[in-house]
């Protein structure tokens, strides 16, 4: 396990007349190598919630462990625990603020301290990870690159401080399709292939059930739901009701079953649509 | 024309002055014609050029060769902006960038306050514009603690309180989430069934495009598809090719046709896929 919440609170501007309690006693673990996907719509204390894994914010009452480290305890070493937490905001690219390219993304190694040849090697490497070329970019001013590329570069700034837990709120807001998913493709390929531990934010269903392995449901403070993707995307009506919903394909095979074919209705890609329904119809037309 | 409310004629437009390498060609040689009481969209990806056709639009860019005409008058006829930019209102992708008071009432306002319109019809049309964007019960509100689409609610009865033909909308729902989407969407359907508005509504998700008359789909600046939804997205590898979406169902109709199996190549909904199957 390498988070753990126990009877997490926080309040926002506790004894005051706009006091409100935005995490209302939160219960979770994470194991390592858990891809896991955090949903609930805004104001339900998504954000406010991963403010609390790598210590930004500190709970009101509470614990939340990282790797052994308490957050909130006066020695808990909270450059430790951000080293070992990225977080990637909404919109991190409004964040970028070096001149080239390399010098934002060797900003937090060099911030631990590391030697140049290591600075180096983490830069190029996260560069690599994120999809951009380390040679023809490296120099050129990270405010001249297209939308989707500026957020590559905020995210090889976190990835080069090799984290072990990689948070991404909403990292595909305002991007088109290409680059959502350019930027997919990679979170896919660091979860799979360097085996780093996901958290994303996403409000879309699609997405959510294209990657991840788990699901947690947040509503008004309170984690509400928690399971294996397809567990989740099985309870449409109590995802709706909490303003919510389920990928388009898998409202089309629940419509599709009630209508008295007999099919699998928890698929959760058009790929897997297309495979059941081609079985299906082929049974059907043979009889 | 009197049925034509905006018409583009062989439009270029180069972002940068100066040396050959610093420009830019965004739109390339575009002609169009937006139909009075049209809701057309216009799609692209990131780059495509579709903003700035946007801005050249209302005249807040001026064409670098070729000429736009907003009911008729020119938009490099500098006596005319006003009333342009009166016919044409815009509305961008930030509600936090589009909000300049510190009440919603006022906010909506402001734009009739500088036309120099009377104190009380000012307060009809602000009144009838929050209205119609179902935001009247937060007329006495600050705008800054309103959710994304509520904001955006109130950016567009700021428009609407110029009492425009023509609403242009530029990307109005990225930043919002997808309760906010949903406001965005049936608040602009209303404007275009019920006001009368002709709509021009710039975006990069499909799904918003469905309940479109004509669909323009952009690339490199130059105009890549047009047609009605059905006609657009039954043809989905092009559509892919151009870096965009088509929404599930359709791509799932379009897998399954390739299969042999016979269905129709204009599927939207999942209603529409239940039945045919």
């Amino acid at each position: 396990m390498i988070i753990k919440i126990e009877n997490l609170n926080y309040i926002y501007n506790p004894n005051t007349p706009f006091e409100k309690k935005a995490l209302d006693n939160i219960n979770l673990t994470v194991e390592e190598g858990d891809f896991i996907g955090l949903i609930g719509h805004t104001g339900s204390g998504k954000s406010t919630l991963v403010q609390h894994l790598n210590g930004l914010l500190k709970p009101t009452s509470g614990k939340v462990i990282v790797d052994g480290i308490d957050t909130s305890s006066k020695d808990g070493n909270l450059k430790e625990v951000r080293q070992k937490v990225g977080l990637v905001f909404q919109y991190p690219e409004h964040q970028l603020f070096e001149e080239t390219v390399y010098k934002d993304i060797a900003f937090g190694p060099k911030n631990l301290g590391l030697e140049k040849d290591e600075v180096h090697s983490r830069v190029k490497k996260a560069m690599e990870l994120v999809g951009l070329d380390f040679e023809n970019l490296k120099e050129r001013s990270p405010f001249e690159l297209s939308g989707g590329q500026k957020r590559r570069v905020a995210i090889a700034g976190v990835l080069a401080m090799k984290p072990k837990v990689l948070v991404l709120d909403e990292p595909t807001a305002g991007l088109d399709p290409r680059g959502r998913d350019e930027i997919l493709g990679r979170i896919q390929k660091l979860y799979e292939e360097e085996g780093i531990t996901i958290i994303l934010v996403s409000h879309s269903m699609e997405d959510i059930a294209r990657l991840v392995n788990k699901i947690i449901v947040m509503h008004k403070g309170k984690l509400v739901m928690e399971g294996e993707t397809k567990e989740i995307f099985r309870k449409a009506e109590k995802l709706e009701e909490l303003g919510l919903g389920i990928p388009q394909i898998t409202c089309f095979m629940r419509r599709y079953k009630s209508r008295g074919n007999p099919v699998d209705d928890t698929v959760l890609t058009v790929e897997e649509a297309k495979r059941e329904l081609i079985n299906y119809l082929r049974r059907r037309g043979n009889v | 024309m009197a049925d034509e409310i905006i018409r583009i004629e062989n439009v270029t437009y180069q972002y940068g002055s100066g040396g050959e390498d610093n420009q830019l060609t965004a739109i390339k040689d575009i002609s169009i014609s937006v139909k009075r009481g049209e809701y057309l969209v216009i799609l692209g990806h990131n780059g495509s050029g579709k903003s700035t056709l946007a801005k050249l639009m209302n005249g807040l860019l001026l064409p670098t060769k070729g000429d736009v005409y907003v009911n008729g008058m020119n938009t490099k006829d500098q006596d005319k902006i006003w009333d342009i930019r009166q016919t044409a209102g815009m509305v961008f992708q930030n509600p936090d960038n589009q909000i300049v008071a510190t009440i919603v009432e006022e906010d909506v306002a402001f734009g009739p306050e500088n036309q120099g319109i009377p104190p009380l019809e000012i307060r009809k049309r602000v009144d009838e514009a929050l209205r119609i964007v179902e935001m009247y019960e937060y007329k006495k509100h600050a705008p800054h603690l309103l959710s994304g689409g509520q904001k955006q609610r109130v950016a567009i009865a700021g428009i609407l309180a110029m009492k425009p033909d023509c609403i242009i909308l530029d990307e109005p729902t990225a930043m919002l989430d997808p309760i906010g989407r949903i406001e965005i969407i049936n608040t602009i359907k209303k404007l275009n069934r019920e006001e009368k508005k002709t709509i021009v509504h710039i975006t990069h998700y499909m799904d918003e495009a469905v309940e479109a008359d004509r669909i323009l789909v952009m690339e490199e600046g130059r105009i890549a598809m047009e047609g009605t939804p059905k006609e657009i997205f039954s043809q989905v590898d092009r559509i892919k090719e151009l870096g965009l979406d088509v929404p599930q169902v359709t791509e799932l109709a379009y897998e399954l046709r390739k299969e042999g199996f016979d269905i129709p190549n204009d599927i939207l909904t999942v209603e529409e896929l239940v039945k045919v199957l």
